[in-house]
């Protein structure tokens, strides 16, 4: 192994899951951490920790000066930037390699290239992976957009080239609309983002989200089967399973070789995912981003699979070939996480950061908790409200949702409020037992049954 | 002089986003109900608006961390 001390640029429960698996490696650990996090728990488990600065990310998390001070001052000689933050930051992949350092993840250009809409969307199309049929990058001719919005059919989606986050996104449901719209979205992309220009999707309305684990080491890679993520309140996933209950065996492979081969032509290195929208009426899947990182959700494949995703990232990027076979990789039993956030869900998902006063960690059987609670801990507001991640693993789907009820109701967090009564009421759920959903199924769910979160 | 407390703990803003201009100067005067910052708790964002009429000191400055119940203006 090349890498003898990794610095984790990142905090709360993926801080801690990079420790334990550099730890497994013999790797010595250098945890980062601003000043509102010196009491968190990837503090005391690391073999050192640096303040980098004050409590507010751009100031500290992402920090980049700071990040590689700190590495240099303790003689770490790679950095592992967890998920969010720096994560997907190609300056920062590029200036960790530029100061000698091993970068965790994969080369800047790869980030450059997956981390552009249009760029990725041609990459995939080059790779022979189904996209959303729309226009290959900007339209700046009404009269050309007309045409492919004809030949794609409605309802459409209009979005800004330039945007992100949501915004300027505008649906017409007919020829009448997106004349209209059109303009519209154009002015506001202008106002916005300082550029006009739009491209257009077709809107796929009953979609669920599926996406593909995979692993590669620059030249070769590796699928490590897909993840259902399609419970979802605004875009946040809620509920994450492997594999998805609904995908036919045909489709299976089919959707997990298009990962491949869009991994391997972009010479992919470390673990990554690639998304997908999928119907199941028709069982056309369409590719529409990757995340080139380890996601919050990868317990759930490394729970089916049996693969440590998070060490071979390491040993792959600390220069090992990749050491799995494709036809070494399969699918055991069934594994569904859920997200214990601190918010209120009898109050709308308010935050709500505050002091664990008492903690009950759930065991037995196939029951894994990833979490940076410890009793004592104040959980900041500086940050996400992600406090720890509830995984489970059964032979059967049915079993796995039956040992998540008996997990759920055995943790216990006081002193604030958790999303745990959500997610037992989701583990008790008809629709959640016959995997009947999509990715508009859990919003109107909970504006039906706010009265039961009212606790 | 009446002081106006962060109802939260978090990062306190003066601006409604990084490329817009503030709320409020030092010595505007706002009325009651007026916003003058933001409270960003784990991403989540609540308004700050002024509990009384009169001319705005600021006390907190924009991204700030604060503690509920910290002073962040005083309006008089």
């Amino acid at each position: 192994m090349a890498i003898k001390k990794l610095l984790i640029a990142n905090r709360g429960e993926i801080a801690v899951r990079i420790i334990r698996a550099a730890r497994e490696l013999g790797i010595k650990t250098v945890q980062v951490h601003s000043a509102a996090d010196a009491e968190m728990l990837a503090v005391k488990m690391a073999d050192e920790a640096v303040n980098i600065g004050p409590p507010h990310a751009a100031k500290s998390y992402l920090n980049i000066e700071a990040i590689l001070k700190a590495a240099k001052e303790t003689g770490a000689d790679a950095v592992h930037p967890g998920y969010g933050f720096l994560a997907e930051n190609a300056g920062f992949a590029d200036a960790v390699e530029a100061a000698g350092l091993i970068f965790v993840g994969p080369r800047g250009d790869s980030i450059r290239v997956m981390g552009d809409k249009v760029a990725a969307r041609v990459a995939a199309e080059a790779a022979g992976v189904p996209v959303v049929p729309g226009s290959d990058g900007r339209v700046d001719d009404p009269e050309h957009a007309r045409h492919i919005a004809m030949a794609i059919g409605f309802p459409i989606m209009i979005k800004a080239a330039a945007g992100g986050g949501g915004r300027g996104i505008r649906i017409a449901h007919d020829m009448g609309e997106f004349e209209t719209l059109m303009p519209q979205a154009s002015a506001e992309a202008k106002a916005a983002f300082g550029d006009g220009g739009l491209y257009i999707e077709k809107v796929i309305e009953r979609a669920r989200h599926i996406e593909v684990q995979i692993l590669g080491d620059g030249q070769r890679a590796v699928h490590c089967f897909e993840r259902e993520c399609s419970l979802q309140r605004r875009r946040q996933k809620v509920w994450e399973e492997a594999p998805s209950a609904v995908l036919p065996q045909a489709v299976r492979d089919k959707l997990c070789a298009s990962a491949v081969a869009l991994a391997e032509a972009v010479n992919y290195r470390g673990a990554g995912t690639l998304e997908y929208l999928y119907d199941d009426e028709t069982h056309h899947f369409y590719f529409i981003e990757m995340n080139t990182r380890i996601q919050v959700e990868h317990p759930v494949t490394e729970m089916i699979t049996g693969i440590d995703l998070v060490r071979e990232m390491i040993r792959i990027c600390g220069g090992e070939p990749l050491s799995i076979r494709q036809e070494d990789v399969r699918i055991n039993g069934h594994a569904i996480e859920v997200r214990i956030n601190a918010e209120d869900p009898a109050r709308n998902f308010q935050p709500a950061p505050g002091t664990v006063t008492a903690l009950r960690i759930p065991g037995g059987p196939g029951t894994r908790f990833d979490t940076m609670l410890y009793q004592g801990y104040q959980v900041p507001p500086f940050y996400d409200s992600l406090l720890g991640k509830l995984i489970v693993w059964d032979g059967t789907r049915s079993g796995a949702i039956a040992r998540m009820a008996r997990a759920l109701d055995e943790l216990g967090v006081e002193g604030l409020p958790t999303t745990k009564p959500l997610h037992q009421l989701l583990a008790r759920d008809a629709s959640i037992a016959k995997a009947d959903f999509h990715t508009r199924w859990l919003e109107p769910w909970l504006e039906a049954n706010a009265h039961r979160l009212n606790s | 002089m009446a002081q106006l407390l962060s109802p939260l703990p978090g990062t306190f803003y003066r601006r409604p986003s990084p490329d817009k201009p503030a709320y409020k100067n030092d010595g505007d005067k706002v009325a009651k109900g007026d916003v003058i910052g933001l409270i960003e708790v784990m991403k989540s964002f609540t308004e700050v608006k002024a509990e009384a009429a009169g001319k705005i000191t600021f006390i907190a400055e924009n991204e700030e961390p604060v503690m509920a119940g910290q002073p962040l203006a005083e309006i008089g």
